[in-house]
């Protein structure tokens, strides 16, 4: 592989001992991976920020790598934490859960990275281009800048991400390269997709058949980036899948071939199976959505429906800060407060310690949530479309 | 059993001997693995309520989160992690776990001809795998 001197310089220690050692874990999956060179990235996502996911070890790696004086050299945005850093006591976050996940907000911090806490970057002031090459860590994350806005990454672990981040460059393999971003399969669609949940439960069953492959999308008549979101997700869960083209949806679908791949057909039967498998039980004692973040229009629309209603169990709209003060400023909080809801910022249900708070069954519409939910947050789950949601609430 | 050497590439460098846990589908750390016990928690995934650690865990690739990393990490800080992962296909986020972490890894090794309950020896540092 090839390094400039200047990054030979700091594979050998010029710059310090931090960087050194994200050189080295930059130019090992680069040899692994067969890059012939690093190249710059424009942004960064970092992900392993929830003092839940990460546990005490990955609280002392960043502290370490803080304390010793690492700066990110270039746009990184972190992913959710595991409360609302300012309504967290409220909400009813557990104050030794708090301290913790402060001690980890502080780490990132002093990186200099932004405290964006969302999945949603590209919504919150992160937005790559079409093939701009960055390095993202947040698997739904990686799945939108790929897939809907043409941008390359590759699927990067938590720790790969803030290395190149602190670089600035990350090796050249995999998504970064033309023949790399072909479709494996062809899945034909014929199921109605109305609801974010509908493309949840597609993404869901898909994701398990595609594993980390390709797929090429036709018969989805029309999507908004909301619903892109919800698939995109879904597959990055339930498989590895980092890229997906969708035919008139997506920037590089037009550019590529599907004669002679391997068909997967989904219909309504597929969809009405991954309903079936996503839900594990019957009645929520919290609803939650926003997974991935809610973006303003979903927040907008969920508040037009629960306007001048009296919702009975705890029903949270999960969203990065930015989005919640847009929403505040419209008046949107306060309907949504008014009806029963919350409005919660920098955090969601699967990386929060929602089981340490009492809740044992949590309705979703995201198959996302649905996927992580019953092993990592010990909930049953209902999924259901959000009007259906909104009934059950 | 098959006594060949299978030839696979050095993910992360190191020596094992030990008894394996298969895994046909994939496997996610994040929501997948309890970074404190060493046990499988995804629901329904095959290797459910089984524990990795001191195994030498093969599954064909990794999936889901890529908060993984630190997943893997965390086992090996708290002392539950596999003696050395086997893959067909190691992906970055499971790559990056394990180089940080410092356990041994193979892929590009056929797993379908690993059982769980075979002993095992693993040369990362060389990229082989063989029947103990």
């Amino acid at each position: 592989m090839y390094l400039t001197k200047e990054q030979e310089n700091m594979l050998n220690g010029g710059h310090g001992e931090v960087v050194e050692r994200q050189m080295r874990l930059l130019v090992r999956l680069g040899e692994i991976y067969k890059a012939d060179k690093m190249i710059d990235v424009g942004s960064v996502q970092v992900a392993g920020v929830s003092y839940k996911s990460i546990g005490d070890p990955g609280l002392e790696f960043l502290e370490d790598i803080a304390h010793k004086g690492a700066k990110v050299k270039v746009l990184t945005f972190l992913n959710p934490a595991g409360m609302d850093m300012e309504n967290w006591r409220e909400i009813g976050f557990p104050e030794s859960f708090a301290t913790m996940q402060k001690k980890v907000m502080d780490a990132f911090e002093q990186m200099g990275i932004v405290m964006s806490a969302t999945c949603t970057p590209y919504l919150a002031g992160n937005l790559p281009r079409f093939r701009e090459h960055i390095a993202w860590s947040e698997s739904s994350a990686v799945s939108f800048s790929n897939s809907v806005i043409g941008a390359r990454t590759n699927r990067e672990g938590g720790p790969s991400a803030l290395a190149a981040a602190i670089c600035g460059f990350t090796p050249n393999y995999g998504l970064h390269l033309d023949e790399n971003r072909k479709p494996h399969m062809l899945v034909k669609v014929d199921a109605k997709l109305e609801y974010n949940s509908d493309f949840g439960a597609l993404g869901y069953h898909v994701g398990k058949i595609a594993g980390s492959k390709i797929p090429y999308f036709t018969g989805i008549k029309n999507a908004n980036t909301d619903n892109l979101k919800a698939l995109g997700a879904a597959m990055a869960a339930s498989g590895a899948v980092a890229l997906y083209h969708a035919e008139g949806l997506t920037p590089e679908a037009s550019t590529m071939e599907t004669k002679g791949l391997e068909i997967i057909e989904v219909g309504e039967k597929e969809l009405k199976e991954a309903y079936a498998k996503l839900n594990t039980g019957k009645d929520p004692d919290l609803v939650v959505v926003g997974c991935p973040h809610a973006s303003l229009r979903e927040i907008i629309t969920i508040a037009k429906k629960i306007d001048g209603k009296h919702l009975k169990k705890p029903f949270w709209i999960c969203t990065s800060r930015v989005m919640k003060d847009a929403a505040t400023r419209m008046g949107l909080t306060a309907t949504i407060e008014k009806a029963g809801g919350k409005i919660v910022a920098d955090t969601c249900m699967v990386v929060s310690p929602i089981e340490e708070m009492g809740f044992k069954t949590t309705g979703v519409d995201s198959g996302k949530a649905g996927n992580y939910l019953p092993g990592f947050c010990k909930q049953s789950v209902v999924f259901k479309n959000i009007d259906d949601l909104i009934k059950s609430g | 059993m098959t006594k060949e050497v299978m030839k696979g590439r050095s993910i992360s460098p190191g020596k094992a001997e030990g008894e394996a846990i298969v895994s046909k589908t994939p496997l996610g750390f994040y929501g997948g693995i309890d970074a404190k016990t060493g046990i499988v928690i995804e629901k329904g995934h095959e290797l459910e309520g089984k524990n990795v650690k001191d195994k030498i865990l093969v599954f064909p690739t990794g999936k889901g989160s890529t908060v993984g990393s630190y997943v893997i990490y965390g086992l090996k800080k708290n002392g539950v992690a596999p003696k050395a992962i086997i893959n067909k296909e190691t992906e970055t986020i499971v790559a990056t776990g394990v180089i940080l972490a410092d356990i041994p890894c193979v892929d590009q090794i056929d797993i379908e001809k690993l059982n769980t309950g075979d002993r095992l020896k693993v040369d990362a540092t060389k990229g082989t795998v063989e029947h103990a």
